[in-house]
């Protein structure tokens, strides 16, 4: 078996690690320095890990859901990008497929919309 | 050279229509499937659209109808006499499928009497905003509200995963159909009314466990695609045949598959989530999953076992044999010594693991229809004996410890007497399904001569009669104490499904010819 149709994948990872280095290596070079307490947080947003909050440790999941519903839109994706690719040969029964793949899709949407997942207060 | 190679391949077209094959779809024979994930779609958006006063009534005719015009479009396909392998071999529709199709459809409106019963207790037995912190507040003012309606599409949703998980004919269909089914009962369990803590508890629980287990499952599926190089259950069965592959992928894979099934099944070592999921979910819920997960787990392991891993070329007998033996004992011993009848019910729902387990083991067309009736009889029974746990109640919601059983029988004679009539048929007392049931299994046992696997269950039974005629004992010879709890009159729903599950235990006890006749029909797997 020959390796070169696995090529484009060898330079995909050579393009990420260049580009994780270039991150890494830029940041600092060009990056403002402006130092205070959030700075030494493991992340720079969302919930404070300690101490816990009053009332059991209970904090809002807005964020959560934003995530949910991204990756519903995310997986999606996934598989509209390799059917877009092969739409001619899948033809209309490829077609048909995918339209009922996005209204199911798009039935939870309405139903997280019409129930206030959306909104943020 | 490199960069000639990278711009060739960039520039050839992904995909050529001459690669492409469609799959033929039959599409009568999905039929009850797709009937059943539309109306839970429908539900989807009903939950959302429809007014709030309406949305109850909308939901439950929308379910039971579905499964009703399911029930109706399995009959006709198997009237037709089709056995077939569709949409690309992913799917086999075939006798078992059909009968277990039938029984997961039938089993599951009985369950949905019982879950859309809302004269019991006001609201019914789900709450209706569980993200609320029990005992807060807000929690105090939904007390009195309707409870969510978003059970029923997800119970639609349940119900179709498991069609397609006893249909399922290829490891990556039966994978999805897994979590299809697996991801709404999680939720389920953690909507109860009353004892929200218990009840988000075992939502946990059997989340994380059944995340577990569904892990082992998909790293089977892929050990043994890397042993047979497909995962259609046909061409597993050829590679297995062969026997030319690499056989530590092909044991490696089965058994963490096994390990998958066995957790869904509630066997013995992967029975520990059982007791406390049943105890904490809504006891409707409960009863759904007693009955038709057992029905769908006991239906793909018996299509996995027989099709793809044919014992002549892999010997998995021993293995199972044990974990059947443990099945019975463990459940039997275990459920002497619960003193809350749901944990009771859940130690011997694993009991009862262990004797479809004898018929799975049987290995014969016997077995597996022995099998198929064991799951239909037990389901009725264990769906009536819920039944009546939901009509036990004080003023905290249902009474479930044992202590608080004590002399019903004097103060509602009526409730008390069916209670005792499915403690007979759990115990196998000849004229309930009970015996009919364990009779078909252990004689087809018996018939390929698993002699230790029929004396293990034969004692276990007679270990398991002790808790069941205790609570008898308890109901009618003990005297009521100053607290027993009142026995509610049940609603038209609980009734019925009632009325449905002892009436179906009778019938299957004095006349199972009808239903073993139907099973002995339905043990050819296609693939």
């Amino acid at each position: 078996m020959s390796l070169s149709p696995y090529l484009p994948i060898v330079g995909l990872f050579a393009l990420a690690f260049a580009f994780a280095l270039f991150s890494v290596a830029i940041a600092p070079l060009i990056g403002p320095r402006r130092y205070n307490k959030a700075k030494l947080e493991a992340y720079e947003c969302g919930i404070e890990p300690t101490p816990q909050p009053v009332g059991g440790g209970r904090f809002p999941i807005k964020f959560y859901l934003t995530a949910m519903l991204f990756i519903v839109f995310d997986i999606e994706i996934i598989f509209l990008y390799p059917w877009a690719v092969a739409y001619d040969a899948l033809g209309l029964f490829g077609f048909v497929e995918m339209v009922l793949f996005i209204g199911a899709v798009f039935i939870a949407y309405a139903y997280v919309w019409k129930r206030g997942g959306l909104d943020w207060d | 050279m490199a960069a000639e190679v990278l711009a060739r391949s960039l520039a050839e077209p992904a995909v050529l229509a001459a690669d492409v094959k469609l799959p033929d779809i039959d599409y009568l024979a999905i039929a009850p499937m797709l009937v059943l994930f539309g109306a839970a779609c429908v539900g989807v958006l009903a939950a959302a659209f429809v007014p709030q006063r309406l949305r109850y009534r909308v939901q439950v005719s929308l379910v039971i109808g579905a499964l009703l015009v399911a029930l109706g479009l399995i009959v006709t396909v198997a009237r037709a006499g089709r056995a077939v392998a569709t949409a690309g071999g992913a799917i086999a529709i075939d006798g078992p499928a059909l009968f277990l199709q039938g029984s997961v459809a039938v089993l599951g409106v009985v369950a949905v009497l019982l879950i859309a019963e809302r004269s019991l207790e006001r609201g019914g037995a789900f709450v209706s905003r569980a993200s609320l912190t029990p005992g807060s507040a807000a929690d105090r003012d939904q007390a009195e509200q309707p409870g969510a309606t978003e059970v029923y599409p997800l119970v639609s949703f349940a119900l179709a995963g498991m069609m397609l998980f006893v249909s399922a004919n290829d490891l990556l269909t039966l994978f999805v159909a897994l979590e299809v089914f697996s991801l709404p009962l999680y939720l389920l369990c953690g909507l109860a009314r009353r004892r929200r803590l218990l009840s988000q508890e075992s939502a946990v629980k059997y989340f994380l466990l059944g995340a577990f287990s569904s892990a082992f499952f998909l790293y089977g599926v892929a050990l043994l695609y890397g042993f047979a190089g497909a995962t259609g259950l046909g061409a597993l069965r050829k590679a297995v045949q062969a026997g030319d592959g690499n056989t530590t992928l092909l044991f490696l894979g089965l058994a963490m598959l096994a390990v998958g099934l066995l957790f869904k099944v509630a066997a013995v070592p992967f029975h520990v989530w059982t007791p406390d999921v049943y105890q904490g979910a809504p006891t409707p819920i409960t009863a759904l999953m007693a009955a038709c997960t057992k029905v769908a787990a006991f239906g793909a392991l018996l299509r996995v076992f027989t099709v793809a891993f044919p014992v002549g070329a892999v010997d998995w007998r021993p293995v199972l044999v044990a974990i059947a033996i443990a099945t019975m004992l463990v459940g039997a011993v275990l459920a002497v010594t619960q003193t809350d009848i749901k944990r009771l019910l859940a130690y011997s729902s694993i009991a009862n693991a262990g004797y479809v387990l004898t018929g799975v083991l049987a290995l014969s067309a016997a077995g597996v229809a022995g099998s198929l009736f064991y799951l239909v009889a037990y389901g009725f029974v264990v769906l009536a004996a819920f039944g009546v746990v939901t009509l036990v109640r004080d003023a905290d919601g249902e009474a479930t410890h044992l202590s608080r059983w004590a002399g019903l029988g004097r103060r509602s004679p009526l409730v008390a007497g069916v209670f005792t009539f499915l403690m007979m048929a759990f115990a196998g007392i000849p004229l309930t399904s009970g015996f009919t049931s364990k009779f078909a299994v252990f004689s087809a046992a018996l018939g390929s001569g698993q002699v230790t696997l029929v004396v293990v269950g034969v004692l276990s039974s007679a270990v398991l009669a002790f808790p069941y005629l205790r609570v008898v004992v308890l109901m009618y010879l003990s005297e009521p104490a100053e607290d027993t709890p009142t026995v509610s009159l049940p609603g038209t729903l609980t009734a019925a499904a009632l009325a449905i599950g002892v009436l179906a235990t009778a019938l299957l006890g004095v006349a199972p010819a009808p239903v073993l006749d139907l099973a002995a029909k339905a043990v050819q797997f296609v693939s």
